[in-house]
């Protein structure tokens, strides 16, 4: 019997989106739709267009052709309004090195409109175990703190949407459980729609609702982690990510045998 | 364009200028040393030559305090635009709700509070250390500070243009454009004793009609009214085309994904 169809509002959706660069197609006809409440993984080795497609949805790159919509508006005409209920971390972005973590997230708070900042910094510091950071300089933090004050950024505004890019990538396995943990939690409680990229199929598994792979810029797998593992001749999401980074022709490899 | 927005970007700017105390001393630096070398020129010059030609002097002076406001005024845009570019926090800044226009305009009030100090540092410096009162301008101080700074402003977005176009390859334009047109905007000599080819070209530029006015304000006590209005409208202009060209670019840069060079940079 086929899933039943994903009722909830459609948050974020491309469509046919494609990338060239130079000729070179980064995303190739790319589709997908981010329902609110779900945790979606964009999965695909170094190069399968996983940045470019963050990238565009968060409007730094535009398509070449293609749609973009978010809250169902198109993202390009509503950049800022859809970025006022959206929001972004990435372990490869960094706020002010020289400016107090309290006064960069101050900042942010204002930038967004967040009413009584103070009081929410605070919470959010304190829900991420980093209340003891506020009065640190940003630039003197450790991978993991560092990554949690983003991530303080990256909810302070109770985003309907958020884009999460490798928030685990370079911590140890104690801070980055500590950090799918939260993810998880907020995103539950203010049932945020998440799009999540990472190399680490732990995040992914613990994580995500509904992966897609993409290799070469096209989807080559889409579902649940499990049913993806489930239908693949592999024994876990790690086996099916190198298998597809080394061939990505996995769309026509026969199907798991269920054990009996 | 939100002033929230805009003041939550000039705050930053703010924390980040009190947590450098550098910064702040950068911004009277170059000043005062350029300030103490011309004084100290004009000081020798006016001992050794006939009262007269030593009262002309002053105009190295006065042409330096506001040729300084304007690379000031420039210097604010451009080289907020590359503290976060330096810090890697311009994708933070392009993909939160904030307007090419709110950034720019930051970047504006920022450069006025820079100007604004290094105008007082070096007034301060030149009446005690060489008895060049800038206030002699008197009012007419008000209408060529705007200018300047307006000035300033414009070649600040294209140097930003320029920046967001190329990377920090080109970083060093923040310092050089404005030396581009120090030797044609007669900030230290009249356009009438520029080679002849070239005084057309400085006529198209707002500075020229500024220190030229300034040089006859400190002659005459007045200026040609005519020269505040051309200056003004061509400000207009460049700040128009300036902005034109900033937008174009950073449209430019999301069409051809060279905005996110800037996080790894």
């Amino acid at each position: 019997m086929p899933p039943s169809p994903d009722t909830r509002e459609v948050i974020l959706e491309a469509i046919e989106l494609t990338r060239e660069f130079d000729g070179v197609k980064a995303l190739d006809r790319f589709s997908f739709k981010l329902h609110r409440g779900e945790v979606l993984g964009l999965l695909g080795a170094n190069g399968a267009g996983k940045t470019t497609a963050m990238n565009c949805l968060l409007g730094l790159t535009l398509p070449t052709s293609g749609e973009l919509n978010a809250f169902g508006l198109p993202l390009q005409a509503n950049r800022i309004s859809i970025l006022q209920r959206a929001n972004f971390s990435s372990a490869y972005t960094a706020l002010p090195g020289n400016l107090l973590v309290w006064q960069n997230l101050l900042v942010f708070a204002r930038i967004y409109g967040v009413p009584n900042p103070k009081k929410k910094i605070a919470e959010l510091m304190e829900l991420l175990e980093i209340s003891h950071l506020s009065k640190r300089v940003t630039g003197q933090l450790s991978a993991g703190e560092s990554t949690r004050v983003n991530l303080v950024k990256a909810f302070l505004n109770d985003p309907e949407l958020l884009m999460l890019d490798e928030p685990t990538a370079s911590l140890d396995p104690d801070i980055a459980d500590k950090v799918r943990k939260v993810v998880r939690k907020v995103q539950r409680e203010r049932n945020i729609g998440i799009l999540y990229t990472s190399h680490n199929m732990r995040d992914i598994e613990e994580v995500c609702d509904r992966v897609i792979f993409l290799h070469k810029g096209k989807i080559v797998r889409e579902g649940t982690p499990s049913d993806i593992v489930a239908q693949s001749s592999s024994d876990n999401l790690e086996d099916v990510f190198i298998k597809i980074a080394r061939d990505g022709e996995l769309l026509d490899e026969p199907k798991k045998e269920s054990a009996v | 364009m939100n002033f929230r927005i805009i003041s939550a970007l000039v705050m930053r700017y703010l924390f980040l200028y009190t947590r450098s105390p550098m910064r702040l001393v950068e911004l009277a630096f170059w000043p005062v040393l350029d300030l103490i070398v011309w004084g100290n020129v004009t000081v020798f010059i006016q001992k050794n030559t006939d009262p007269e030609f030593g009262h002309y002097v002053l105009f190295f002076l006065g042409g330096m305090i506001l040729w300084d406001i304007m690379f000031r005024a420039q210097q604010g845009v451009a080289i907020s635009f590359l503290e976060d570019v330096w810090t890697r926090n311009l994708l933070n800044i392009f993909v939160a709700p904030v307007r090419s226009s709110e950034y720019i305009s930051s970047t504006f009030i920022v450069g006025f509070f820079r100007i604004l100090i290094t105008a007082v540092v070096l007034s301060f410096i030149s009446w005690f250390g060489y008895a060049f009162n800038v206030f002699q301008l008197s009012w007419w101080l008000i209408p060529f500070f705007a200018n300047l700074m307006l000035f300033g402003w414009s070649l600040g977005m294209i140097s930003t243009a320029l920046i967001l176009r190329w990377g920090l390859a080109a970083e060093s334009l923040a310092w050089a454009i404005p030396f581009l047109f120090q030797p044609v905007v007669a900030v230290f000599y009249n356009v009438e004793d520029m080679p002849a080819w070239s005084q057309p070209i400085a006529w198209c530029f707002p500075p020229t009609y500024i220190f030229e006015g300034m040089r006859s304000v400190m002659k005459s006590g007045t200026m040609n009214w005519n020269y505040l209005g051309y200056a003004a409208a061509l400000n207009i202009l460049y700040l128009a085309l300036a902005g034109w060209l900033f937008v174009w670019v950073l449209n430019l840069t999301r069409k051809r994904g060279l905005l996110t060079k800037f996080a790894t940079q």
